[in-house]
């Protein structure tokens, strides 16, 4: 096995074991914990792509602003342990089928057209810095636009709905 | 250069003499930084004290120089103390990831712009980093937004009131300064067109204009002063120091989110603040202070300018040889004029490059990481002045900064930035 093989393997198996215990874990604080490891590993994946830009990204925006915000509510609300229920009927008779068919989709898919993903030769060869800022400011303004606007009306609406309580 | 994993296969069947060597580089690294942040508590406590007219640490050595080592042994010796009612993996998490992620920082900071001038196991050349990445200021920004998961896991899972409140406090502080720190470096990411840390220092040549080169007063684009500042502060925020330093407040809150951490772990804490403080004073002079370039000009009659290094360092050996003479101690006599007499005596090598060809070559040779280092070590007298002189911010003026002066400030900075590059480059 060539090393970045050993390594997608090492990082794959770190994000599937993030994304279980996140899903396991009794405490609030371990599940975010774990779903950090998912980021950074995911990041790591992306790092062994050649995608720097992207995974830097993926840990400055994921693994730093958005976690840290999880992290910050769950303390500041002081979230104690959850109690274990039973699967409700509607997981056991709706969802569990449904995740077992959209894996199936997936790995049928992967393994169909796997072999056709690029191994780029050289870091940064598969998403440039500036080739992914050329990209979002001339073929894809208007949706990276219509993003920010949505974003600047969600963090208005969140605004207008803080002022709402205190006054 | 720029590999990061993507051509690991080629260099890890390729040469075990580069891995070798990278990893003795790394280790040499963390033995360098480590003592750095010894002698910086040292260097910190001897500083205040002036500024305080006290003596500062004077028993353990000549001039109270081993006192970091006494240090380090009481922190391995102490009681390792574990509160009642800890989530144990957590409390043991917080102080690993606070260290290992400052530590891990270092790794794309530049030293020097040349190779070292010898040639190991067939060819390897030494450069001063120990990666340089494309994205190395990213990658900086990246360890940074997970720095702060040390602190506050640390509050959280101390299971205490104090470092609750303290992690708390240090989250929000650190996640209001992160947009400002990131906001203020965007006008000099303009200016260079590149993450990389080299090309950012490239960029700013001072061989023709001396200082005015530098992104602070780079006059040929956008002076990046008013981000400067807006950086330092920030910097110095996330660093939780001194005025910032309000996730430890000892008036209110104990020791903040390390109330509950004896022993080695609150010594993590510890090296990890310091080096931080070495990273962020690195970043402040590789961003904005021109990086390894002289402040003077490359004109043959600012050559002299090159023997700097020896002008400092034969005078500062000489007189802790005159110093160390008359010191009080025995033992001081005998240590300190040896210090001293090896300061002095690299002066003296570096001065004779002006007759002898070799050393005239080790002299250019430092020129630039003696630059960096000066700069450096001047940020981080910086830090430790405020430390000696400004007042603790109240929790409401510290968030009044960060969300109404400084991130305004800096979004006005990158605006004003971008339009004059955008002119620049269509005339």
């Amino acid at each position: 096995m060539s090393a970045p093989l050993v390594i997608f393997f090492v990082l794959a198996a770190l994000a599937v074991l993030g994304a279980v215990s996140l899903i396991l874990q009794k405490h609030p604080i371990h599940s975010a914990l774990s779903l950090i490891v998912v980021m950074v590993a995911l990041a790591g994946l992306y790092l062994l792509m050649g995608a720097e830009f992207v995974a830097a990204v993926q840990i400055i925006v994921y693994g730093g602003a958005i976690m840290v915000l999880f992290v910050f509510v769950i303390m500041l609300l002081n979230a104690g342990e959850e109690e274990r229920t039973d699967f409700s009927k509607l997981a056991k008779f709706g969802g569990l089928p449904l995740a077992l068919a959209l894996t199936g989709l997936l790995a049928a898919t992967m393994s169909r057209h796997g072999a056709s993903v690029p191994n780029p030769e050289t870091p940064g060869s598969l998403a440039p810095t500036g080739q992914i800022s050329n990209l979002l400011f001339t073929t894809f303004v208007f949706p990276f636009e219509l993003t920010s606007f949505l974003i600047l009306v969600a963090i208005m609406g969140a605004l207008v709905l803080a002022q709402r309580e205190k006054g | 250069m720029t590999a990061l994993i993507s051509n690991l296969d080629s260099t890890l069947s390729g040469a075990p003499g580069y891995w070798v060597l990278t990893l003795l580089k790394i280790a040499l690294l963390l033995f360098i930084v480590l003592t750095v942040n010894a002698y910086l508590t040292w260097f910190e406590r001897k500083v205040v004290a002036f500024m305080q007219t006290r003596v500062g640490p004077h028993r353990v050595g000549p001039h109270g120089l081993l006192q970091p080592a006494a240090d380090g042994l009481k922190f391995l010796f102490k009681e390792d103390v574990m509160p009642g009612g800890v989530d144990k993996f957590v409390y043991l998490l917080a102080p690993f990831l606070a260290l290992t992620l400052s530590l891990a920082s270092l790794a794309v900071i530049p030293f020097g712009p040349q190779p070292l001038p010898f040639h190991f196991f067939g060819g390897h050349q030494i450069n001063l980093w120990i990666t340089n990445p494309d994205i190395g200021l990213l990658i900086l920004f990246a360890i940074t937004a997970l720095g702060v998961y040390g602190v506050a896991l640390a509050g959280w899972a101390s299971n205490s009131k104090y470092p609750l409140l303290g992690g708390l406090r240090s989250s929000a502080q650190m996640v209001s300064y992160e947009l400002a720190l990131t906001m203020s470096v965007v006008g000099v990411v303009l200016m260079a067109n590149s993450f990389s840390l080299t090309d950012i220092i490239n960029q700013q040549d001072s061989s023709k204009y001396g200082l005015l080169g530098w992104n602070i007063f780079n006059w040929h684009s956008f002076p990046q002063i008013v981000g400067f500042f807006c950086f330092l502060t920030a910097a110095i925020a996330e660093t939780n120091r001194v005025p910032f330093d309000l996730p430890e407040a000892e008036s209110e809150l104990v020791a903040g989110f390390h109330t509950e951490y004896s022993s080695f772990k609150f010594a993590m804490f510890f090296i990890a603040e310091y080096t931080s403080m070495i990273t962020v004073s690195a970043l402040c002079t590789i961003l904005f202070f021109g990086g390894w370039h002289s402040p003077f000009p490359d004109w043959p009659s600012l050559q002299f300018t090159h023997y700097l290094p020896s002008a400092i360092l034969l005078p500062f050996g000489l007189w802790v040889i005159y110093d160390g003479l008359k010191y009080e101690t025995i033992w001081g006599r005998m240590v300190l004029p040896v210090i001293g007499g090896i300061i002095a005596l690299i002066g003296a090598l570096l001065l004779a490059g002006i007759w002898i060809a070799p050393l005239y070559q080790g002299n250019e040779f430092i020129q630039a990481p003696f630059w960096l280092l000066l700069k450096i070590f001047f940020f981080l007298f910086f830090y430790v002045w405020a430390r000696g002189t400004l007042p603790r911010f109240r929790y409401d003026q510290l968030m009044n900064i960060g969300w109404k002066l400084l991130l305004p400030v800096s979004i006005a900075n990158v605006i004003v930035t971008a339009a004059v590059v955008l002119l620049r480059q269509k005339v």
